[in-house]
């Protein structure tokens, strides 16, 4: 397993949060994210950390992997927190910084305990009553599969990008944005065509 | 085996200086179980097989599998005809190798249950039942590459599309790819630049400036690319 992509990746294991209802690890995710934001102080950020780093050791989740899947999460989260640095002073960009990182912990957590295509059809379940005002459980549900899916393939992407970059000596952060984004929109389009060859969405 | 039906088959596309032209008209039968389909880059073959799954539209004429218009009964076609690309990273859509072959079972087989195991035997029979809740992402370019038709084939089509499917791949890889194509029981097209895959095809269609330039056996089609090819 490449740890690199461990976002979105189920991890096959006994843990409780294994066994647990997808439904509540779900819903619990939403409920956890809501108070994130909510919640505004450094001592509440701190805590929802702790609860975070506690639902990936009761999860049994390699530690060296999550350190190593948090990286780019990490790296955004620092940026955004130096932005508030600048902003707001060093007690927001604290909170911002540990926010973010408790956020995206919770979500692997989450993510690498529970099969996407048990939360389809978890989704698909919970939206089907939504049928009858034109809305297409299915591809709702796919939708926000393929949106977990695309994190780990959007990173893969942007560590070659980096790395083509690099080899050609460019270090201008234009020479890695636009190919990037070109990637990213081509990928975004063969996956299109993937799924549409498949007959995904044709029902 | 499946019948493909092209008639008077043209393919265009839009542009500021008036419509190019992708593919001339094309008209063809196909019912051979193996048909290669080779020419230089930009040709017109991508365009051809991608008729077949109704990927592109013809702009003119039609295409039908079994008496099917790809146009008009797309949804009934693709059920029909599976299709490969070159490059599975994008054909790959789930995180792990066991949830991808279950997308492609979700809608021949509602439970879930059920799909799982079918989806870990269709694994088996391609040889990655020991990678089934691995990351697609770990995988090497041939598993990748069997992983895509695994997907593909597991909702048994009667026409199997392969664009290129093994230039990405490194010799032992394309030597795995390509036994395993040539294995399957349903009828394969495939596009290639594999002069030595081509050759073992029933029926040979060597493309060239958007039309069919030679169709007929693989011998007889290899050399008249080669004679097309400058040294």
């Amino acid at each position: 397993m490449n740890p690199s992509y461990l976002f979105g990746v189920y991890q096959p294991g006994t843990s409780p949060l294994h066994r647990a209802w997808i439904g509540a690890k779900v819903g619990g995710l939403a409920a956890f994210s809501l108070s994130v934001v909510l919640v505004r102080s450094v001592e509440a950020a701190f805590v929802f950390l702790a609860i975070a780093v506690l639902a990936a050791a009761v999860a049994r989740i390699d530690l060296g992997l999550l350190l190593r899947s948090l990286r780019p999460a990490l790296v955004a989260a620092v940026i955004f927190a130096g932005i508030q640095w600048l902003l707001y002073g060093p007690a927001k960009a604290t909170e911002t910084l540990v926010d973010l990182v408790a956020l995206a912990l919770a979500a692997i957590v989450v993510s690498s305990t529970s099969p996407v295509n048990a939360m389809l059809d978890s989704f698909i379940r919970w939206i089907t009553p939504l049928r009858h005002v034109g809305v297409d459980p299915e591809r709702v549900a796919l939708t926000i599969g393929l949106a977990i899916q695309a994190l780990p393939g959007t990173v893969a992407l942007a560590v070659e990008t980096r790395d083509a970059a690099r080899a050609r000596g460019v270090r201008h952060p234009r020479a890695f944005l636009t190919p990037f984004v070109i990637r990213v929109v081509a990928r975004a389009q063969e996956t299109g065509d993937a799924l549409h060859a498949r007959g995904i969405g044709d029902d | 085996m499946a019948t493909i039906e092209l008639e008077a088959a043209s393919v265009a596309a839009p542009g500021a200086d008036g419509d190019t032209v992708i593919l001339e008209p094309t008209t063809l039968r196909l019912t051979e179980q193996r048909i290669g389909l080779i020419g230089a880059n930009g040709s017109g073959k991508s365009t051809l097989v991608r008729l077949v799954n109704g990927l592109v539209t013809p702009t003119s004429g039609r295409v039908l599998v079994d008496g099917l218009d790809v146009a008009r009964d797309g949804a009934a076609v693709r059920r029909r005809v599976g299709f490969c690309f070159t490059d599975p990273a994008a054909q790959l859509v789930m995180p792990t190798c066991v949830e991808d072959v279950e997308l492609s079972l979700r809608r021949s087989v509602r439970d879930a249950g059920e799909r799982h195991r079918q989806a870990l035997a269709v694994l088996d029979r391609f040889g990655l039942g020991a990678q089934a809740t691995l990351s697609v992402h770990s995988l090497s370019g041939g598993q990748r590459q069997l992983l895509a038709l695994a997907g593909v084939l597991a909702t048994d089509p009667s026409i199997l599309v392969a664009d290129e499917p093994t230039t990405l791949l490194d010799l032992a890889n394309t030597r795995r790819v390509t036994e395993t194509l040539f294995t399957l029981p349903q009828q394969l097209v495939v596009v290639t630049h594999d002069l030595d895959l081509a050759r073992r095809c029933d029926r040979v269609l060597v493309v060239e400036d958007a039309r069919v330039r030679f169709d007929g056996p693989a011998e007889a089609a290899v050399a008249d690319y080669l004679s097309t090819v400058p040294l």
